[in-house]
């Protein structure tokens, strides 16, 4: 959409946006400001806006004080088993629910959306007592099996499926393929945008995910970041230079990852509001 | 889909033929089809149908002391109707949830359409923009304790500057509702503005190279033109946006927290479900309280979905 417009208005514009993007990343440089000073120069008045020396000291702390090193590395189990078992499982139904015909299919796949009409926390209380009768409380297979499948990312991949060809799998069908050869050889590589957008929606959904880890696992060698970061703020609620410093490693790695992979998250998520 | 069978069937003249419901082909597709389903619905249903299932059982269950429970009837249900704290948290669900979906949206809306522009910088900013969404709820809900902060933080600060003495942002039950409000109003606004982008990008050129010629200025194409035709992504996200809010537990979690003494005039439904169910470890009453919370989310939908014809533009 191309616009006529004067100098004037083009700075005023700019000025808006600007002063948005300010509001935007303001906290998180305040954050790394605060990260890098000490207790008393954190609680100063006026405040420092710049720190005089990077003090590294906090950070060395969070790892001193919390397992923040096993935090990472649960979280990132965590997330990535659930995206593989997502990527496998909701495809592998998506594609039966939109290139297959049988009985029922249409219902069953109707009683899977109503699933998502339900608040999650209905979930919740059964699927503890689940684990709790299971033994599973207080691991990472607790935090991990319940997320292998997924209501959301099963209805969204088989809207995708049925935008693609029909002609696709009846030659396949001709030359004798079996419908996972199909699903497979053919549906598979040409769903790639679709799949990045769900393992980003995935991922980004598990990383966050606080009142699961926080009630099913309650030893920090078990918990993730979101619990961890939690049981940081429970132990030293006012010492924010450090609770800063573990804040700013727990969202480093996925700016990061967005840094990267930018177009890939915009256009995933972009996906997931045209797809449903 | 006509398969080849099918097709040979059909051409067949009067050769008798055994009548077969069941070709090759389609015990194939049925074993196939199954198949692919299988774990995702057993998953589903372990994890899903079941719990909803038992939920609802749970609601009419009365808990007692080291876990036990029995059959309650409707005690549960009736504790909800005289207990104060549903009614708060009732109310400050819904007023939460009005607070930041309107005003999430129209910030939104105002960002993307000045960001769906060929200016410079154009996706530095929608970088920018987008950056909250991909942070940590709960980090993001320790950063914005630190900025409220009442005596040390950099919001109060400001505000000295011109000297304004702020309020006590997340101690002041006046103020505690709305200053998480704010928090979500800000992380949403990148998620939106991807979405009404793309919604944007799809509306043809050829409506505003029209109304250009009949001498429109933005104004009038933002209104006429824009609006109604995004009517459907907005909508879209307002129904989500909407469930979203009506949910929301960490930010409060974070930033109030459990022990603080606002709490009470602060909790969401949510939160009330938390503490309940495992802080003072009441399954049953809590269980009670997500059907409220369910029956709310299904009432404000419908009602959206009914308004829609009201303000809805569709191709």
């Amino acid at each position: 959409m191309a616009t006529k417009q004067s100098k004037a208005s083009k700075v005023v514009l700019h000025a808006i946006l600007i002063l948005g993007a300010v509001f935007m990343v303001g906290p998180f440089l305040w954050m790394v400001s605060t990260s890098l000073q000490t207790l008393g120069e954190a609680t100063k008045i006026p405040p420092t806006l710049i720190p005089s020396q990077f003090h590294l000291d906090n950070y060395r702390r969070v790892f001193e004080t919390l397992p923040f090193a096993t935090f990472y590395k649960n979280t990132i189990i965590i997330t990535v088993a659930r995206v593989l078992g997502q990527l496998f499982f909701c495809s592998l139904a998506a594609y039966a629910f939109a290139r297959i015909e049988f009985p029922g299919r249409d219902w069953i796949f109707v009683s899977l959306l109503t699933v998502l009409m339900v608040p999650g926390q209905a979930y919740i209380i059964p699927q503890y007592l689940l684990m709790m009768r299971l033994g599973w409380l207080d691991t990472l297979t607790a935090l991990i099996v319940p997320g292998l499948t997924s209501a959301y990312g099963t209805f969204l991949l088989r809207q995708f499926f049925l935008t693609l060809p029909e002609e696709l799998q009846e030659a396949a069908i001709i030359d004798g393929c079996n419908h996972f050869k199909i699903y497979w050889k053919i549906f598979l590589p040409l769903s790639v945008p679709a799949l990045i957008a769900m393992s980003i929606f995935t991922a980004l959904w598990s990383w966050n995910q606080l009142m699961w880890p926080l009630i099913v696992n309650t030893s920090q060698a078990k918990m993730p970041l979101s619990a961890g970061l939690a049981s940081l703020q429970g132990q030293y609620s006012t010492h924010f230079p450090m609770l800063m410093g573990g804040a700013l490693l727990a969202i480093f790695p996925m700016v990061i990852l967005f840094l990267v992979l930018q177009k890939h998250f915009i256009e995933g998520i972009a996906l997931t509001g045209t797809k449903a | 889909m006509n398969s080849i069978a099918g097709e040979a069937k059909v051409g067949a003249p009067m050769i008798a033929r055994p009548k077969r419901r069941l070709n090759p082909k389609k015990k194939h597709d049925y074993m196939w089809g199954y198949l692919m389903i299988l774990p995702t619905m057993v998953g589903t249903i372990i994890f899903n149908f079941w719990p909803l299932v038992q939920s609802l059982y749970l609601s009419f269950t009365k808990w007692g002391a080291f876990g036990s429970y029995s059959w309650g009837g409707l005690v549960n249900y009736r504790r909800l109707f005289s207990d104060p704290n549903l009614a708060m948290a009732l109310r400050n669900t819904i007023v939460y949830a009005l607070m930041v979906v309107p005003a999430s949206l129209a910030l939104s809306i105002l960002v993307a359409v000045l960001l769906n522009q060929d200016i410079r910088g154009v996706g530095v900013y929608r970088t920018l923009y987008f950056l909250p969404v991909v942070t940590m709820t709960v980090a993001v809900g320790m950063v914005w304790r630190w900025l409220y902060n009442a005596d040390f933080g950099l919001i109060n600060h400001v505000l000295k500057l011109v000297s304004i003495e702020g309020p006590r942002w997340l101690t002041d039950p006046s103020w505690s509702l709305s200053s998480i409000a704010v928090v979500a109003i800000w992380g949403g606004i990148g998620h939106n503005m991807v979405i009404l982008l793309s919604g944007l990008q799809s509306i043809p050129s050829t409506y505003y190279e029209a109304a250009e010629i009949d001498g429109a200025n933005a104004f009038i194409k933002f209104f006429r033109i824009t609006l109604p035709l995004l009517t459907p992504t907005i909508f879209f996200l307002a129904v989500t946006g909407l469930i979203g809010a009506l949910q929301v537990f960490e930010l409060i979690f974070m930033m109030i927290g459990p022990e603080s003494p606002v709490i009470r005039q602060t909790q969401t439904l949510v939160f009330m479900f938390y503490r309940e169910a495992f802080i003072f470890m009441d399954k049953g009453y809590a269980a009670a309280i997500i059907f409220i919370l369910f029956l709310l989310v299904l009432v404000v939908t419908i009602m959206q979905f009914a308004a829609q014809k009201k303000w809805v533009h569709y191709e």
